[in-house]
Formats: structure tokens, C-alpha cells, sequence
């Protein structure tokens, strides 16, 4: 008769789970000893919240979903910064927490918290396993919830007791999943599509705003299709970098708050907004009353809770992206040019380009274009949580989807490292960076011990302005230089690493950018590079909270 | 801004409950009346929840709502013709005598039912739409009530339309 521990293994095994990120402790020992044995491959975390980042790095870079477990309590909690994350950017994982025995539950046990109700809030959905017999059941339909819809982190928490009773009767395969209360619409409604042709074949003016959505339903072909067929310009949020190639004539590049000009002025003044899943997130509508003031929008979102909810939609359409663009791209032969307002976008291209002093200086902006050009569209680049981010967002050119991972939603500090360590893990052919800043890296900076351990060759490039620079900036342009407690004193990171077992390399001149650049990535393991950046670099152009996105700070007056 | 009467089919299973009224709190939608019980469905709980805003802002709700696995049917039936009940049990000051006849009489014009009767209480059951239960708790005052319980409001449509989970 097989364990709970056995089961879950099993289970784990038919979604086909390889690789899983964790940390064990009294209530997995069971699962432990199934794994110590199992073909799954287990890594090692300092940290547990770098296991759910790993597990979400390793679904952004692969498509598939991350696997991460934790010991009950103090075990489970850490990972609710990574669950919070993943679920404000809809990132499948599928998180295993021990739990104290049924018998204790509720009782204040040692190392006892209430993971599934501290987690509803930042899961899709979670579980609390009371009997053996549900695991494979449970399991399947986490993955299948995680990785269905719109996607999202799904919590199992299994008793210690659930692990090691055995089940009486021969296990069987779970049937198919069956929930009444979760069928997601895929099928765009063949009547707002044709509606949609309609306003886009009349359209004098538009632009598609792109976003996470696209990436996860794997739509980059088909947006792409669309755009160049129709000429329609392309601006993506944080989360859609890498759903059309940087260097397109039609990529207008990241919009909102850090956005580029190009784009910002084009949402201004289209006549017609194609959102396709995004989620008028603040952070790129600026003041929504002004946000594309005078479009119809079109909205595709497979979550039709998106839909009207920050702002008024003239189209609305629930369903996969890469399905209804497909439908669209069948229906919509070919189009008027706009050639008038591509022209005008060009000129704005032209003339406003993103652009960052040029006097010999170690300039961050620099470093992101210098990795850009060497890895040339290929490899796989995390950033951490602040400026290093939005410089990566507008400096590094991204030609494909998955290449690109960020906390968006969340803006999580620590991200960035073990995100990395994941992508890594799960693509490990490629060149994997993590780009952060002095204050990010030491959010998990023990990551270094995981990198070492395993040998996970991820280069880490410190943006070192010894400021938490984000906040410094804001405290710099809104609260008249009153640098509050985000000085950050010289830490000699490149000994860090080495304490660590990784090489690392401090670098102070631009004239050495390239070679470290270079050094770190011909090294076949993991780097450390320490960049000691212009402390006071801003990032540029940006809307100050509350404007409207054309109002920006740091850019042209139209 | 008005009130809106949900009628929500979930799967009866521990927490559904936190994870609605969870909901609930974290977006800023107030709940005025929460009631849930099991129903016809197997395996299902209904829940009645009344809820106060402007149409966008119940979209939202029932959108939110409809995203939990659990959740199997959210219809909002406030323009569908329904019928509402709250039930209220109140115990009320009522020495012999005088007062107690009257309390006796009010619940007869109200078709509240007397339940239970102390040597200086009596226990008053009624049933109805929440302005009636209103009505009697204010008439009843005057006489000291010493304690008051209401469920949320129960709701159902009229006629053959029902909200189960088919169409
Ligand atoms: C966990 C967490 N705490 C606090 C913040 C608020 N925050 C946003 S950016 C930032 C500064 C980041 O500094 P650093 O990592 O040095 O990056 P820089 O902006 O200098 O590139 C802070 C503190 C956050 N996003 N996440």
C-alpha cells in the first residue's frame, strides 16, 4: 500500500513535474524520503521565498508550471511574498506546505499556521488535504487550475499525518477534472469579434496595447501577424516586453508611468485601443479619466473580471488571446493604410527617443545596452525591483517572449536572483542574467549559496548606486531632496560572492563595462558584477503619480 | 446606489464561506445581509447575499465572485420578481397583566409567532421582508427588548425560473 508521501510523488510525476524548489522541516520528512529516491530533482534554497520565485521563474522562462514545498508554519509563510507575486502576475505554480497533523489542527501546534486561509487572498485557489485519498484528485486539479484560465499559484497543504497513512485500497488515476465552478471561456463570442473587425477596420488611429496575457496564451505570432498586416503600432506594459520583437518598426516600446513618449502620446491620441490581456494597471494609465481619452476599446482578457473594470470598454471580448486573434486575423483581410498616423508615431519616434547623458561616465542605462548588444535577443533576463528594472524594461532590446521576467504586478524586492535561479534550471542552454540593484540583491542575497551548491551558472549584474535608488529618486523630485533613509552603505559584493564559492568582478569605468560583460558570460558558472553606477541616475521619462501619461517629467513637451 | 439580493451556488465545502466573505472585505464590497444553508443541489450550499452599490460596482462583485473554483452560479435576482424573508427571534420585557397582552395582540397583527413565555419575557418569532421586521422591533421597543437575533435575507424567484446551476 502506497504513503500520501508516495502519492504525491506519483502525482507530481504525471504532470510531469522534473524539478522542484524547497525547503524541508518536520512535516515533509515524509515527503523528503520519497524524494531522496524519486527521479524528481530537488534544489536546495536558502530561503523559502526563493523557492516560489524560483518555481515562478522557471514557469515564465519554460511555460510550464513551478513546483515549490515548504515545511509547515514558519516554512509556509515565507512563501507568501512569492505566492502574492506570482498571483498578481498570473504565473502558474503549484506550492506543497506541510502541515501539522490532522489530530492537531487548530490546536496552535507547534510550527502550526493557517496557510490555506493566510494564502486565499494571493492564491487562485488552495487546498487543505484531511485524507489520503484526495492527494492525487488534489493534485491534479491544482495544476490544472494553475495552468488553465487565467493562470495563478495554487497552494496543496497536506497534514503530516495525510503523508504517512497509507491509502487502503489499490490507488487509482484520478478521473478527468471536474469543476462545476471553473470552466474559463477560451472561445472568443464570434459576434464581438466581428463587431471588433468592424471598429478596426474604421480606425484612423490605432494602437494594440499588449500585455502578460499575450505572453502566457502564447499569442506573440499572432499579434504580431495582426500588426503587420494592419499596421497597427504595438506598445506593450512591463509584463508584455518580448511579445513583439524591440527592434520592429512597429514596437513602440513599454508605455505608462516609465514609458516611453512615442507611446504615451500615441495612447493619447488613438481613436481606437486594442487591449489584449492587460489590466489598466495604475501604473500605466496614469489618471485614468485621461487614459486613451478619446479611443474605443477593444478588451480581450480570458479573465472577464478584467473587463470595464478600471476602465469603460466599447468591445468586450473573454477569451484566450491566441485563440481570438486567430479568429480575428481569419476575418480581417486587409485594411486602409494609416499611413498618416504612422508617420506621425514616426516622427514622435524620431524625434523623442529614450535617451540618458552621454559624457564618458559609468551610466546604468549604458551597462543594459552593452548586455543587450552581446547577447543580441537571446538569453533570459530577470530584473529585481526599482530603477535597474525600468532601465532593463527600456534599454535591453527583448526580440522574444519568455525572455523577460519581472515582478510587475507585486514590484517584489528578491525577485529578481531567484526568479533567475529558475529560468535557469528550466532553460539551461541559455544565458540567464539577473540585473538588480544594491537593495534588491541583498533581499536574498543567500541565493548565492543555491547558485554555488548547484552550479546554476546565472550572472548577476549589480546596478551599485548605493542608494535605494527608486525611492531615492522620488524622494529627490517630490520631497525636495530629502534623502530619508535610503542611503545604502559600499558593500564590497564581488567578496560576497566569494565567500560564496562564485567569482565576481568589480567594475568602475565604462571603458570596462564590455570586457566584465564579456568575462562573465564566456565564465561557465555563475558571476557576480559589481557596477558602481552615476549615484543619482533617474529613470527617465516619467509620470508622476496622478498625471495624465502625456504629462511626463524628464521628456519633450509635445 | 441600491441594494442588490445574490443568489450564489457554491460547492458545500469547509471555507467556501471565509473565501467569500474573505472577498468581500479585501475588495471593499460591504455585505448587508449574509444567510447561507444547503439546498436542493447535492453537494451545494446557496447563499443569499445582499449587497449595496451602483451597477458597475455589482458587476464587480459578481465577476469577483464567479472567479472562485468554488463558486458555481452567482445570479443577482434584484430586477427578476423574487420573494425575500428574514427571520427574527425577540425576546421582549412582558410582565403579566396588561403589557403582556398588548405585546400578545402586536404579534397577532403581525403574524409573528410567540415561541416562548417567561414569568417576565416572551420569546416572538417573525418572518418577513426586512422593512416588517423593522416595523415590529420598533413597535416592540417601547416595552424593553432584551435581546434581538436576525438572519440575513433568504431570497427566491417567483414562479417555474429557478437559479440552479443549469440553465
Ligand atoms: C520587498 C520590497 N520592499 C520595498 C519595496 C519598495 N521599493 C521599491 S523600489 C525600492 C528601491 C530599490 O533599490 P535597489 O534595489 O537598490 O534598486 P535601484 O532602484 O537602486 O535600482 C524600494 C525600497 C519593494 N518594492 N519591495
Amino acid at each position: 500500500m502506497k504513503t500520501g508521501a508516495r502519492i504525491l510523488i506519483e502525482s507530481l510525476q504525471r504532470e510531469g513535474v522534473n524539478t522542484i524548489f524547497g525547503y524541508p522541516g518536520g512535516s515533509v520528512l515524509p515527503i523528503y524520503d520519497e524524494l531522496y529516491d524519486s527521479s524528481i530533482q530537488h534544489i536546495l534554497v536558502r530561503h523559502e521565498q526563493a523557492a516560489v520565485h524560483a518555481a515562478d521563474g522557471f514557469a515564465r522562462a519554460s511555460g510550464k508550471t513551478g513546483v515549490c514545498l515548504a515545511t509547515s508554519g514558519p516554512g509556509a509563510c515565507n512563501l507568501v511574498t512569492g505566492l502574492a507575486t506570482a498571483y498578481m502576475d498570473s504565473i502558474p505554480i503549484v506550492a506543497i506546505t506541510g502541515q501539522v497533523p490532522t489530530s492537531m489542527l487548530g490546536n496552535d501546534a507547534f510550527q502550526e499556521s493557517d496557510i490555506t486561509g493566510i494564502t486565499i487572498p494571493v492564491t487562485k485557489h488552495n487546498y487543505l488535504v484531511k485524507d489520503v485519498s484526495e492527494i492525487s484528485r488534489v493534485v491534479k486539479e491544482a495544476f490544472y487550475i494553475a495552468g488553465t484560465g487565467r493562470k495563478g499559484p495554487v497552494l496543496i497543504d497536506l497534514p503530516k499525518d495525510v503523508n504517512t497513512s497509507q491509502l487502503s485500497a489499490p490507488e487509482e488515476e484520478p478521473g478527468p477534472v471536474v469543476l462545476r465552478g471553473y470552466q474559463p471561456t477560451y472561445r472568443g463570442h464570434a459576434r464581438q469579434i466581428e463587431k471588433a473587425i468592424g471598429l478596426l477596420r474604421e480606425a484612423e488611429r490605432p494602437v494594440i496595447y499588449a500585455g502578460g496575457g499575450v505572453i502566457e496564451s502564447e499569442a506573440s505570432c499572432e499579434l504580431l501577424e495582426l500588426a503587420e498586416r494592419f499596421g497597427l503600432p504595438v506598445t506593450t506594459t512591463l509584463m508584455g516586453i518580448g511579445a513583439i520583437p524591440c527592434d520592429h518598426p512597429l514596437n513602440l516600446g513599454m508605455l505608462g508611468m516609465h514609458g516611453t513618449e512615442y507611446a504615451n502620446y500615441a495612447i493619447t491620441e488613438c481613436d481606437l485601443l486594442l487591449a489584449i490581456g492587460v489590466r489598466f494597471d495604475d501604473r500605466v494609465t496614469g489618471r485614468i479619466e485621461t487614459f486613451a481619452p478619446h479611443a474605443k476599446v477593444i478588451h480581450i482578457d480570458i479573465d472577464p473580471a478584467e473587463i470595464g473594470k478600471n476602465k469603460p470598454v466599447t468591445i468586450p471580448i473573454v477569451g484566450d488571446a491566441k485563440g481570438v486573434l486567430r479568429d480575428m486575423l481569419h476575418l480581417l483581410e486587409k485594411r486602409e493604410s494609416n499611413s498618416a498616423w504612422l508617420a506621425r508615431i514616426r516622427t514622435w519616434k524620431e524625434k523623442h527617443p529614450l535617451k540618458y547623458r552621454d559624457d564618458g561616465l559609468l551610466h546604468p542605462q549604458f551597462v543594459i545596452q552593452e548586455l543587450s548588444s552581446l547577447l543580441d535577443g537571446n538569453g533570459i533576463v530577470v530584473s529585481e525591483v526599482g530603477q535597474n528594472q525600468m532601465w532593463t524594461a527600456q534599454y535591453f532590446c527583448f526580440r522574444q517572449p519568455r525572455t523577460w521576467l519581472t515582478s510587475g504586478g507585486l514590484g517584489t524586492m528578491g525577485y529578481g536572483l531567484p526568479a533567475a535561479m529558475g529560468a535557469q534550471v528550466a532553460c539551461p542552454e541559455k544565458t540567464v542574467f539577473d540585473i538588480a540593484g544594491d537593495g534588491s540583491i541583498q533581499m536574498n542575497i543567500q541565493e548565492f549559496g543555491t547558485i554555488a551548491q548547484y552550479d546554476i551558472p546565472v550572472k548577476v549584474a549589480i546596478l551599485n548606486n548605493m542608494y535605494l535608488g527608486m525611492v531615492r529618486q522620488w524622494q529627490e523630485l517630490f520631497y525636495d531632496r530629502r534623502y530619508s533613509y535610503t542611503e545604502l552603505p559600499s558593500i564590497e559584493f564581488v567578496k560576497i560572492a566569494e565567500a560564496y564559492g562564485i567569482r565576481g568582478m568589480r567594475v568602475d569605468s565604462a571603458a570596462d563595462v564590455r570586457p566584465a560583460l564579456e568575462a562573465a558570460i564566456a565564465h561557465d558558472g555563475p558571476f557576480v558584477l559589481d557596477f558602481r553606477i552615476e549615484r543619482e541616475e533617474n529613470v527617465f521619462p516619467m509620470v508622476p503619480a496622478g498625471a495624465a501619461i502625456n504629462e511626463m517629467i524628464g521628456g519633450h513637451q509635445q | 446606489m441600491k441594494t442588490h439580493t445574490l443568489s450564489v451556488l457554491v460547492e458545500n465545502k469547509a471555507g467556501v464561506l471565509s473565501r467569500v466573505a474573505g472577498l468581500f472585505s479585501r475588495r471593499g464590497f460591504n455585505i448587508e445581509s449574509l444567510a447561507v444553508g444547503t439546498c436542493e443541489e447535492p453537494n451545494s450550499s446557496r447563499i443569499t447575499i445582499v449587497v449595496i452599490g451602483d451597477d458597475a460596482h455589482l458587476e464587480q462583485v459578481k465577476k469577483q465572485l464567479n472567479k472562485l473554483i468554488d463558486i458555481i452560479k452567482v445570479s443577482d435576482i434584484t430586477y427578476h420578481d423574487h420573494v425575500a424573508r428574514e427571520l427574527a427571534l425577540i425576546k421582549v420585557n412582558a410582565e403579566a397583566g396588561s403589557t403582556r397582552a398588548e405585546i400578545m395582540q402586536i404579534a397577532s397583527i403581525f403574524r409573528a409567532k410567540i415561541i416562548d413565555v417567561g414569568t417576565r419575557t416572551i420569546v416572538l418569532e417573525v418572518t418577513g421582508n426586512t422593512d416588517k421586521i423593522d416595523a415590529l422591533e420598533k413597535l416592540l421597543r417601547q416595552y424593553g427588548i432584551k435581546e434581538l437575533v436576525r438572519t440575513g435575507r433568504v431570497a427566491i424567484l417567483r414562479g417555474a425560473k429557478t437559479v440552479a446551476s443549469e440553465k
